[in-house]
């Protein structure tokens, strides 16, 4: 009996055994065609087609890949300080931070978005959302560095942005959090009463990229997810994915996926700004921080701003509409013709399929099936294309090749699906590994998609890669799609947590890229544009360091009269004119971070002195044969020593006095 | 057996090497095709052909070329004979020609693969001279910047033009 017993749990474990490696062995291995490696080889010296910008979720900042080779680029700090260059901790990158919660120096990076002109990417600027305390960063694609950051005052978990039209009017943004407006002290059980909405429109300047929050639309306290704006016909309107329409605040997992359908938001936004025009919006108090570089010093500077506009849909009549959308929807996607809208219901067997036309039609017809706060709900199948019927599970998010076919990642059952946005037709379907969000083609929701490669942006990753303990990177895997069927041919590591992705031509951003910067157009004040202009100045208990760099010396690099409790800037300038020839700087003790200086660029390190003694400092970037060289000494002395304060190079040293001398001469001379 | 192995790695080696020719980079392509055997001139390699001096000295241009040279230059190039990481510019028009001056001014990678007299002061100096993006407008301005401190500080310039 007990034998028997034992026996059946053996041969249970061992059938079990037997299915699940079955499993993992038909998850994890697909059949490569011998020809896939070559296809995204890339050979040295080779440069790649397309240059891939993936967010970094939790990382805050943005990676910049090669396609097809899937070689990374650059780690482009964005929403998180990054003391690998002194981003956010230089003098110059603190401003970055401020928020009005006071400096913020994390965040949770997730949609980039890239500048179009006639819906296609121009290759200007790189948008992208912090999630956690609502920010919009703008990254200039010249230098690729994060030039400005702008607060999205009263919404909550910034995820639904910030998402582009189609000549860069606008970012459309909508909070994923609902949240009591102004934030106030209420019991959360009182959600229904309290708790709102709001869409927002970021206004960009076409000359210099400068973001403004030019008005915000007053909605339902439901969650906003994701958002696409129309081009083509469809250019003006914005659709924007809700899910917790039930408005429930605790056990989402269960109370915000009651009902059937949740709601897609289309909001006519030259409407909207005609509303604004004729003085419609309200003005109401608030608190955000607009940061953003000044191109001649490049400094950030921080101003806050008080008001903002609303619009109220009951007092704007045909500016917002909703239309059901099956159960919690995630991606809304835009076809390239402007024509259909995807709807994907994370938790629906089907897609639903709009028809820009048929939406247009019923609105025109009013066939609507009721409001809710003043917006007309249209009536579901008045504003049907069709429905994909049954193509996997857990659809997030579609893009296009341009050809008339849509794919869609499905995360619960880890796969892409191809198929034709007319016919609604499945045509080929592909396992990826494992559970895809998003999705990227190379202008995959432009008017104009180049569609040769996918990418599919897994959240689990477990046997892809040779094990890093519990913390794995994610993974990525790379789709040839210029045939009938999608073809495997790459699988890459990716940083952070990549969200969404946008991929471009590199012809769009190569010939714009910049080499270095200018030194008669550096602007900065404690700038020295030659070595003759090295010198230590002290101000009270401020020692301003007017440090240059060049190949293989900093000078000054010998610094004497520091005292305690002086507060010492170094500011140093690279003096090189050359392309790749960055200078760093680190000095013992720093509790900030080191600096890398660009060439022709002036940064500048915060330094108190811990203790009295003669500390060292070098250059962090290896950049001759005499880098190892390229070092000085500061001494540092107890408070009230009667130490000159005096620098020089070389054994030509200086001081105060000489200093001022020296000045009189040159005045004389001049 | 030594002799052996050494046969072997040779060959394969050999084998390498030509395996590599037929799937050159774009780099390599370059390399070998600007990589000619040096032949010294005078005048350097590099877009300036003709420099026409001109008696007396232009006052603007040596204003101008001595505020290029505070920000781009001083760091390394003393106004004196002295070396520091580059050589003290003190007679340099002595040295050399126009030309050779503003081509290792505005060419100065190529002289430093190419020129013989520009790898020879590399071998001195060990620290490969920048490229300072200065535009050739600018480097006129330069040399006549040197040449007011050549007459400064040695009492005649330009020596260099009757020296070839």
């Amino acid at each position: 009996m007990k034998k028997t017993k034992i026996q059946k749990i053996v041969w249970f474990l061992f059938s079990l055994a037997v299915f699940v490696t079955a499993c993992s062995k038909r998850d994890s291995k697909t059949v490569l065609e011998g020809d896939a490696a070559s296809q995204a080889y890339v050979a040295p010296g080779e440069y790649d087609e397309f240059y891939a910008f993936l967010s970094g979720g939790f990382s805050g900042q943005v990676t910049a890949y090669g396609l097809p080779s899937g070689r990374l680029l650059k780690e482009i700090p964005v929403l998180s300080k990054y003391p690998e260059n002194g981003y956010g901790y230089s003098e110059e990158t603190k401003a970055m931070f401020n928020t009005s919660f006071g400096e913020v120096p994390w965040d949770d990076t997730h949609h980039i978005e890239l500048s179009q002109t006639n819906g296609e990417f121009d290759g200007r600027w790189l948008f992208v959302n912090g999630n956690n305390t609502p920010r919009i960063a703008r990254v200039d694609l010249t230098t690729f560095e994060t030039v400005e950051i702008l607060e999205i005052p009263d919404v909550a978990g910034l995820h639904c942005a910030p998402f582009v039209t189609e000549n860069s009017e606008y970012l459309v943004s909508g909070t994923r959090f609902s949240v009591p407006i102004p934030q106030r002290d209420v019991p959360i059980a009182t959600y229904k009463e309290n708790f709102e909405g709001l869409i927002n429109y970021v206004g960009i300047n076409q000359e210099t990229g400068e973001m403004s929050l030019d008005f915000q639309i007053r909605m339902p306290g439901f969650n906003y997810d994701l958002a696409r704006n129309g081009k083509g016909k469809s250019h003006g309107w914005s659709f924007l994915t809700t899910y917790n329409s039930e408005q429930a605040y605790t056990l989402l997992e269960v109370n915000a996926s009651q009902k059937d359908k949740d709601l897609l938001a289309i909001v006519n936004w030259k409407k909207a700004e005609e509303y604004v025009k004729q003085g419609k919006g309200k003005e109401r108090q608030t608190s955000y921080y607009h940061n953003l570089v000044n191109e001649r010093t490049s400094i950030a500077e921080s101003k806050e701003i008080t008001t903002t506009t609303i619009l109220d849909p009951a007092d704007c009549p045909d500016m917002v509409y909703f239309i059901p959308v099956p159960k919690s929807p995630h991606g809304c996607d835009v076809n390239p013709s402007g024509d259909y809208i995807v709807g994907n219901g994370k938790l629906s067997a089907d897609m639903s399929i709009y028809s820009f036309d048929k939406l247009m039609a019923a609105i025109e017809g009013k066939d609507f099936a009721g409001e809710i706060n003043g917006i007309p709900v249209i009536n579901y199948e008045s504003g049907l294309h069709g429905i994909l019927k049954k193509p996997g599970l857990g659809p997030l998010h579609t893009e296009f090749d341009g050809k008339g076919n849509a794919y869609t990642t499905f995360f619960i059952s880890s796969e892409v699906v191809k198929w034709d946005v007319e016919k609604l037709e499945i045509l080929d379907k592909q396992s990826t590994f494992y559970s895809p969000g998003h999705l990227v083609i190379p202008g995959g929701e432009t008017r104009k998609p180049f569609g040769k490669y996918l990418v599919a942006m897994n959240k689990i990753t477990k046997d892809r890669y040779l094990p890093t303990g519990p913390e794995l990177a994610h993974s990525a895997q790379l789709f040839d799609i210029s045939g009938d069927k999608m073809k495997l041919i790459l699988d890459f590591p990716t940083k952070g947590e990549p969200h969404y992705a946008q991929a471009i031509p590199a012809s769009k951003i190569q010939p714009n890229s910049k080499k270095f910067y200018k030194i008669e157009e550096n602007g900065h004040p404690y700038a020295a544009k030659g070595e003759g202009q090295a010198k230590v100045v002290r101000e009270g208990n401020e020692v301003h360091v007017y440090m240059t760099a060049i190949r293989s010396h900093l000078a000054p690099d010998n610094i004497e009269g520091i005292k305690m409790g002086d507060e010492v800037y170094f500011h140093l300038t690279n003096l090189e004119q050359d392309w790749d020839v960055p200078h760093g700087f680190a000095v013992q003790g720093a509790n900030n971070a080191e600096l890398l200086v660009m060439p022709g660029q002036t940064r500048t390190l915060k330094w108190e002195p811990f203790k009295p003694g003669v500390f060292a400092f070098y250059c962090t970037d290896f950049c001759s044969a005499l880098h190892q060289e390229m070092s000085g000494y500061v001494r540092v002395s107890p408070k009230g020593s009667d130490v000159k304060l005096m620098w020089g190079l070389n054994n030509e040293n200086k001081d105060e006095e000489t200093l001022r001398e020296m000045l009189k001469e040159q005045e004389r001379s001049q | 057996m030594k002799k052996i192995i050494l046969l072997i790695l040779g060959s394969l080696s050999l084998n390498l090497i030509s395996c590599g020719d037929g799937g050159k980079s774009r780099i390599d392509k370059i390399k070998s095709e600007t990589i000619k055997t040096p032949e010294a001139n005078p005048k350097g390699i590099g877009e300036v052909k003709n420099v026409t001096l001109t008696d007396p000295l232009e006052e603007n241009m040596i204003k101008s070329g001595k505020a290029i040279y505070e920000m781009k230059c001083s760091a390394c190039h003393k106004l004196t004979d002295q070396r520091v990481v580059g050589p003290g510019w003190a007679g340099v028009t002595n040295k050399r020609r126009p030309e050779w001056i503003m081509n290792m001014i505005t060419n100065v990678d190529v002289m430093l693969d190419q020129d013989p007299e520009a790898q020879k002061l590399l071998e001195e100096c060990l620290t490969r001279m920048p490229n300072q993006g200065v535009a050739i407008g600018d480097a006129r301005d330069l040399l006549e910047f040197m040449r007011q401190n050549d007459l400064d500080k040695t009492q005649q310039k330009d020596q260099a033009l009757t020296k070839n």
